[in-house]
């Protein structure tokens, strides 16, 4: 019998009675009635004479209004229309989502001339259209109502308009006239053509800054391969991966490419029982280490001595530093793996150290990964900053003798881990011109605004990898008055062209011909892929000094602080998203916020919270109360005060805080109270930029601040079959042992036909005459990105709720990803896996929901679909009761705007809603919606529908083809999105579809959520199997008999 | 007394249900106003237009459409009933369109039709004649209505003279008798009297009240004026363009689409005067000078018929045309799949838009409306060779057909009825 306990919050954890109260309750309160008192309805306040009154009102109001006039609706058509549009019909852009230095390759969905999807574009090879969260998201940034929309300058201290572009170049030209020395900062650019406009640009100085810097790598790099560069990886060719603190799958470097290589040795397929084992050193739970087979936490400042002690074990050269017990047990462990497994092994590192990332590679040398799972024939161009140079310009501007610093990209009043030394020397910069889509940090300290497009808006290039090219072509015309910055340096610099002419002519001379060129923009990327890779030159050059480094690393004090990003906010550039700021994180499931996370046992010491062996008031406490305690915590003369979020599997003496929060009100309300910059804690070794502090003093304040977490929102009333889990090991024992709890089901509940499906209910069955849609979702594959959740965002017009109302567990997510912890009850802290789970509607042939609505607005579809009719709705929430699942959502509030009543949005009875929504009601922020959704209004029950707007347009287009339909012609919007194909969607009734032979093919780890309970749902999942060796025994036959009681 | 109470209660309510009842079924069936509003659109008595000429039309095929469960048959479900019958297959092949299905028609409402038909085709083709100085003739159902009425009012007026006369009788000889009655008390304060017509005006405005309501907000028969008198009888009727040389979008797209202005003019940069057509009406009977609205449309195009070299078509400005069908957001409506992958006629939902001048709504475009031909409409089922390859998957309705459970495969049976095939 396993001890493994799968628990969601530390309430379940510790079985406390409020929780098993919430449990009973699908909603936490009752309707807005004003008669929700003791005294019952006829004594309410409104008793049942003000209700006549208000009935013959209404009547008299109805029959007036059905003697008024409906409003006139005008058709307009166009003047002139375009060849290329048809009103209704949605055109597919290639462009690329561009951030930074990142670059995702996608399609953008353009209806009636708008952009209002991204999806990902599958013609590049190295992300095979994948998205993230981030690339999802980006499409609302563009109709963000905070952005730029004319240039300006600043006089006195305020920014005043600059009626054209044209007065602006003269302002300009003029101000930098007869001052020398112009510098040009930015983010990592990786597009070759616009490095060529500004190599054009006379004594111009470029500078490239990373917010989150791989200096240390590129750095280690030229010392090892001469290259200042960084290589690609191929995580699909490793059998070990070995991770320092590099959440590759997350925000480390390439996460879309890594994610989909990372899960092409762990699915299992066919029988297959090989999988790749993935150890992952870190100081806090990343969702890298949430999927990692096995993890061994340590403090931040230890990451050198480990990696020392790794590369000590495999070449025995240096001298092993010393490591407490486990540690050194784990560092044998994983040199034993290495070496078993030369040549198909990796290790990564995210650290920003040069010494560290010197011994990485001499490690990743001995074990034979160059020309291997590490390529030097492509290098990954994402990250180019050296933080050096940035040191160095910020002390020649406070030498003064920088005279124009135009700024791209970077943000380093914000990010700079010396913000206050940058903000005082950029005073001393005579010209300073902030090139911006939003004003942000530093570009409210420059003089003069050029606002810059979005790039849905632009042309353009990236090469995020060599020899990958993706192109940026403009996808709706500019909304305000921008210019591409590329443009303001050509003509700055003398050249009379702009820079989309000259992005054109240096493509066709590249390509050769016009033609040439309209096919790259076409498909979008323009890669030539090597498939021999090659091994660089290796030489050891800077060994002695990075041990030397290393071995006199400080120690650290008690506690240590890590600095770490979310998949949404990444390092805050899209901070002003309110679909990225209300994406649950996936580890700690809060939005709106940054916080400092810490381990129980920290918590303990620091706050007195025993969330395991505590009183049961105080975990509930903790727990279902959004009051979290705040602590301070102090590093030299830099103070910030968080709220704490306690988390299992974080190292002990480390607490670690998101970057990216905290933002400049200037960039929209989103971001009021939306945490605090924890950029205040990096600081800067002399060469590189650390993200971490080796010590720092935290106090309880005694204040309480609430944080919107969304992880006990819903719950399975202590149904133990909604995640399975194992290790490979039990896996490989008793393969079978899902399918035998199926077959068990059978045995059971269908003793005369062995039809469980039809036998187990006194419902008749649904029949399916001719599609039946289903997905499968892979718990293996997920790694829990949220590029989903924000792609059903975007595509079923889900609205934004803001903190306020998740806080009363009012959040909209039709699509949400569960997080499991797995641990033994009685030593929570150390965790075995966490298991991700992405759960929708589940479409249920046998759905409790149906047969609850009084009104029939939720039903079957011949396609074995759940149905929902929004208008049919009267909101009794039955269905939501009564769905074992927990997946359908309650309109509480008019939140988009659909009802058209403005007070609709802000009545005391609703509550008063959170500025965010208002923002999200904007005409502009609008534009964002999707044309074939229906908005829905306040009062009425919505959830996934398995994107039927996309079902449908893909039995259309087949039936107007006059053909069958065929696997992909519908796709739902969580699918496309998804970098790692965990979610398969299609008909399984087509034997040859995709869906149907994930089923097949993965029969053993194929299971449905509370199958014992004759849902009959058309989602399965795919069992979770981690890679370790602990035999766990299952516990299957207990559960039949218990469950059949309920 | 509480006994009687409670059954004077469900004799009110038993009164009232068969009011109710009743009145429905007494709605006076004019035969004229149906046909106007269900089949003047194709048909007339004489001459064949759109469909065939109906005068007569029971002698033909040896009176069989005598029988009006017959009629009711084909009425109701023309593609069906067509798929058995010679005669009609053979109409549909000489006016290329089959009829529309009216489901919702009753035996009655037939009989109406038909008796109008007949009694008109009997008058003879000198209809414009007869329809002139007809006013008599042609009242004369309604005149007979007025007659029965005045009868049964001087009969009610007989009956409660009668009554009051015998009452008074009673009374009188109840006097004689010594028996004590109380005062009569007059019928304005009876309440029995108070009662009937309470309940009578109750269930009248409720009636009305429903049916109002649930028009609420449709708008058949919506003719508002347009910012240009554009004549889709003109267009459309009389020069034979076919709908999709300007809604072709409807082919590809769930809007219809209407075109822009410089679509307008790749034909009305030639086309400056309206001469040859008919004379133009508006909805008040005013004349409309064609040229004049012709030089409208030029000015929304920016374009001088004078200097015509000179104009482009970036120099044209929308027009803002009023919408006529208008369909809640929470429906999807999508015309490409109606006709490209449905094949339906325009007309079946727009009417005869030909004929035209200035368009008003035709069909009510209510759910039960949409509902009632999805349940009626036979996809394009794939047989071998036949029909749409997409439906060719559904293997149940295949078998179905071949051991002869079912005839034909109708929008409902793959599921166009269920919610989400138009709520999403």
């Amino acid at each position: 019998m396993s001890d493994n306990k799968y628990w969601q919050g530390f309430g379940e954890l510790a079985a406390t009675g409020e929780h098993e109260k919430r449990t009973q309750n699908e909603f936490q309160e009752d309707l807005p009635f004003e008669a929700n008192n003791e005294k019952g309805w006829l004594d309410a306040a409104t008793p049942r004479r003000d209700f006549l009154k208000y009935l013959g009102f209404s009547t008299a109001a109805a029959s007036l209004a059905a003697g008024c006039r409906i409003p006139v609706k005008n058709a307009i058509p166009f003047g002139n229309k375009p060849a290329e549009i048809s009103p209704g019909v949605a055109k597919y852009y290639a462009t690329t989502y561009v951030q930074d230095g990142d670059a995702i390759p996608i399609v953008a969905k353009v209806r009636d001339g708008r952009p209002i999807k991204i999806e990902g574009n599958e013609l590049s090879v190295f992300t095979k259209g994948g998205t993230n969260a981030r690339a999802q998201a980006s499409v609302l940034d563009l109709y963000d109502t905070y952005r730029l929309t004319h240039p300006k300058r600043k006089v006195g201290d305020k920014f005043e308009e600059v009626p054209t572009f044209e007065q602006l170049d003269e302002l300009i030209i003029n101000a930098m006239a007869g001052v020398s020395n112009p510098v040009l900062l930015t983010s990592t650019i990786t597009s070759p053509s616009t490095k060529a406009v500004i190599a054009k640009y006379p004594s111009l100085k470029h500078i490239q800054y990373d917010a989150d810097s791989f200096s240390g790598m590129l750095l280690a790099n030229e010392t090892c391969f001469g290259k200042r560069a960084i290589p690609s990886y191929n995580f699909e060719k490793a059998k070990v991966i070995v991770s320092f603190g590099a959440d590759f799958l997350g925000t480390w470097l390439s996460p879309v490419e890594f994610s989909r290589q990372y899960v092409q040795q762990r699915k299992l397929k066919g029988g297959n029982l090989e999988m790749s084992k993935h150890f992952q050193f870190e100081s806090y739970l990343s969702t890298t280490g949430a999927s990692a087979d096995e993890r061994i936490t340590h403090r931040p400042s230890e990451t050198g001595a480990l990696v020392l002690a790794l590369y000590s074990v495999l070449d025995g050269s240096v001298s092993t530093p010393i490591l407490d017990k486990k540690q050194k047990a784990s560092i044998d462990k994983v040199a034993a793996e290495l070496k078993a497994h030369r040549g198909n092994a990796l290790v990564v590192c995210g650290s920003n150290d040069v010494a560290i990332q010197t011994i990485i590679n001499g490690i990743n040398e001995l074990i034979n990964a160059y020309g291997n799972a590490i390529d030097w024939s492509t290098t990954i161009n994402c990250r180019q900053g050296i933080d050096k140079e940035m040191n160095e310009l910020v002390d020649k501007m406070e030498a003064g003798q920088v005279g124009t610093l135009m700024i791209y990209g970077a943000n380093p009043a914000y990010d700079y881990h010396a913000a206050e030394k940058f903000t005082s020397a950029l005073k001393k910069v005579k010209v300073t011109i902030s090139f911006t889509e939003k004003l942000d940090e530093t570009s409210e300290l420059c003089t003069f605004l050029v606002p810059t497009h979005h790039y849905l808006e632009s042309w353009g290039e990236t090469e995020p990898k060599s020899n990958h090219i993706s192109f940026i072509q403009p996808t709706i015309h500019p909304l305000f008055k921008t210019r591409p910055y590329q443009t303001s340096l050509l003509k700055w610099s003398g050249n009379t062209n702009d820079y989309e002419t000259y992005f054109k002519q240096y493509w066709i001379e590249k390509l050769g011909s016009s033609a040439a060129f309209d096919v790259a923009l076409q498909n979008g990327v323009l890669e030539s892929v090597s498939n021999n890779s090659t091994t660089g030159s290796f030489n050891k050059s800077g060994f002695n000094v990075a041990v030397a480094s290393i071995s006199s690393e400080k120690k650290g004090g008690n506690i240590e602080l890590v600095l770490y990003q979310k998949v949404s906010m990444g390092t805050g550039k899209q901070a002003g998203n309110p679909w990225l700021q209300e994406l649950p994180d996936p580890i700690t499931k809060a939005t709106w916020d940054n916080y400092a996370v810490m381990s129980m046992s920290m918590a303990k010491e620091i706050l007195g919270i025993d969330l395991v062996k505590g009183k049961e008031r105080e975990i509930n406490k903790y727990e279902y109360f959004p009051e979290k305690p705040v602590v301070k915590i102090t590093k030299d003369n830099k103070e910030i005060e968080l709220p704490v979020l306690i988390l299992p599997g974080m190292n002990a003496n480390t607490i670690a805080v998101a970057v990216g929060y905290g933002r400049t009100g200037s960039l929209g309300k989103v971001v009021e109270g939306a945490g605090k910059n924890a950029f205040v804690f990096s600081s800067s070794n002399g060469v590189t930029t650390e993200y971490f502090s080796r010590n720092v003093s935290v106090t309880n304040t005694g204040k309480k601040y609430k944080v919107a977490q969304t992880q006990i929102h819903n719950s399975y009333e202590d149904r133990k079959e909604v995640v399975k889990e194992t290790s490979l090991a039990s896996f490989k024992k008793d393969p079978d042992q899902y399918k035998k709890f199926r077959d068990d089901l059978a045995k059971s509940y269908a003793p005369l036909t062995g039809d469980y499906r039809k036998e187990g209910t006194l419902y008749p069955d649904h029949a399916q005459p001719g599609l039946k849609w289903g997905m499968s979702v892979d718990m293996n594959s997920c790694v829990a990105c949220g590029a989903c959740v924000v792609a059903c965002h975007a595509e079923n017009n889900v609205p934004v709720v803001g903190k306020s109302e998740v806080v009363r567990y009012h959040d909209m997510h039709w699509l949400r990803i569960d997080r499991y912890f797995v641990s033994d009850k009685e030593n929570a802290d150390d965790l075995k896996s966490v298991v991700f789970q992405p759960m929708m509607c589940q479409h249920c042939d046998n759905a409790p929901c149906e047969n609850v609505c009084p009104v029939a607005a939720t039903n079957h579809s011949a396609e074995g679909m759940n149905q929902m009719a929004y208008n049919r709705c009267i909101g009794t929430r039955y269905c939501a009761n009564n769905c074992p699942y927990k997946v359908r959502r309650f309109n509480w509030a008019d939140y988009l705007g659909a009802d058209s009543f403005p007070n609709n949005q802000d009545q005391k009875i609703v509550g008063k809603l959170d500025p965010v929504v208002h923002q999200m009601n904007d005409d502009l922020t609008r534009m964002v919606l999707n044309p074939d959704v229906t908005v829905r209004s306040r009062g009425v029950i919505e959830k996934c529908s398995f994107c039927v707007q996309r079902v449908q347009e893909g039995k259309l287009n087949a039936k107007k083809e006059n053909r069958v339909l065929i696997d992909g012609d519908a796709r739902t919007a969580c699918m496309t999105a998804c970098p790692t194909e965990a979610i398969v969607f299609g008909n399984v009734h087509d034997k040859e579809s995709k869906i149907s032979k994930a089923r097949v093919e993965n029969e053993q780890r194929l299971f449905y959520v509370i199958e014992q309970i004759h849902t009959l749902p058309n989602v399965n999942y795919l069992a979770k199997i981690r890679n370790t060796d602990d035999v766990e025994e299952v516990e299957h036959h207990e559960e039949v008999k218990t469950e059949a009681h309920h | 007394m509480n006994l009687k109470r409670i059954f004077r209660k469900n004799l009110i309510a038993c009164f009232l249900v068969f009011f109710v009842l009743f009145n429905t079924q007494l709605v006076a069936q004019d035969g004229k106003v149906l046909f106007n509003t269900k089949c003047a659109s194709c048909h007339n008595v004489f001459k064949s237009t759109t469909g065939p000429a109906l005068g007569g039309f029971q002698e033909k095929e040896n009176g069989k459409w005598a029988d009006t469960k017959e009629l009711l048959k084909w009425v109701k479900n023309p593609a069906a009933y067509m798929a058995n019958d010679a005669y009609t297959a053979g109409l549909k092949a000489q006016f290329g369109s089959v009829m529309s299905s009216f489901s919702d028609i009753t035996e009655n409402e037939l009989v109406a039709i038909t008796t109008y038909i007949n009694q008109t085709y009997e008058k003879g083709p000198g209809g414009a004649v007869a329809t002139v100085q007809g006013s008599e003739t042609e009242e004369s159902p309604n005149k007979n209505v007025f007659l029965f009425g005045v009868i049964s009012l001087i009969m009610a007026i007989v009956v409660v003279v009668l009554m009051q006369v015998n009452s008074n009788l009673k009374k009188l000889s109840d006097d004689v008798e010594g028996i004590l009655t109380p005062e009569p008390t007059p019928f304005y304060k009876n309440k029995s009297y108070i009662s009937i017509a309470a309940i009578c005006f109750f269930v009248a405005s409720g009636y009305f009240v429903s049916n109002g309501a649930i028009d609420f907000g449709r708008q058949k028969g919506y003719q508002p004026k347009q910012p240009i008198f554009y004549s889709h009888k003109v267009h459309a009727g009389i020069n034979q363009i076919s709908c999709l040389y300007c809604h072709g979008n409807a082919m590809e797209s769930r809007h219809a689409a209407i075109p822009s202005t410089n679509e307008c003019m790749s034909c009305h940069k030639a086309i400056v005067s309206y001469e040859k057509g008919p004379k133009l009406f508006d909805k008040e009977g005013k004349e409309i000078n064609g040229t004049a609205e012709i030089e409208k449309l030029h000015k929304f195009a920016g374009f001088d018929p004078k200097n015509p070299s000179a104009w482009k078509p970036e120099m044209a400005k929308p027009i803002e045309w009023v919408k006529i069908h208008n369909l809640p957001d929470h429906v999807y409506f999508n015309h490409s799949q109606h006709i490209k992958a449905g094949n339906v006629q325009c007309q079946s939902c727009h009417g005869e838009i030909n004929k035209m001048d200035v368009v008003s709504q035709f069909s009510e475009l209510s759910m039960g409306w949409c509902i009632n031909c999805h349940r009626d409409t036979k996809v394009n089922f794939y047989d071998k060779e036949k029909g749409n390859k997409f439906y060719s998957i559904y293997e149940k309705f295949h078998n179905d057909i071949k051991s002869g459970k079912m005839d034909s495969v109708t929008v409902g049976d793959i599921g166009g009825l269920e919610c989400q095939k138009c709520h999403y």
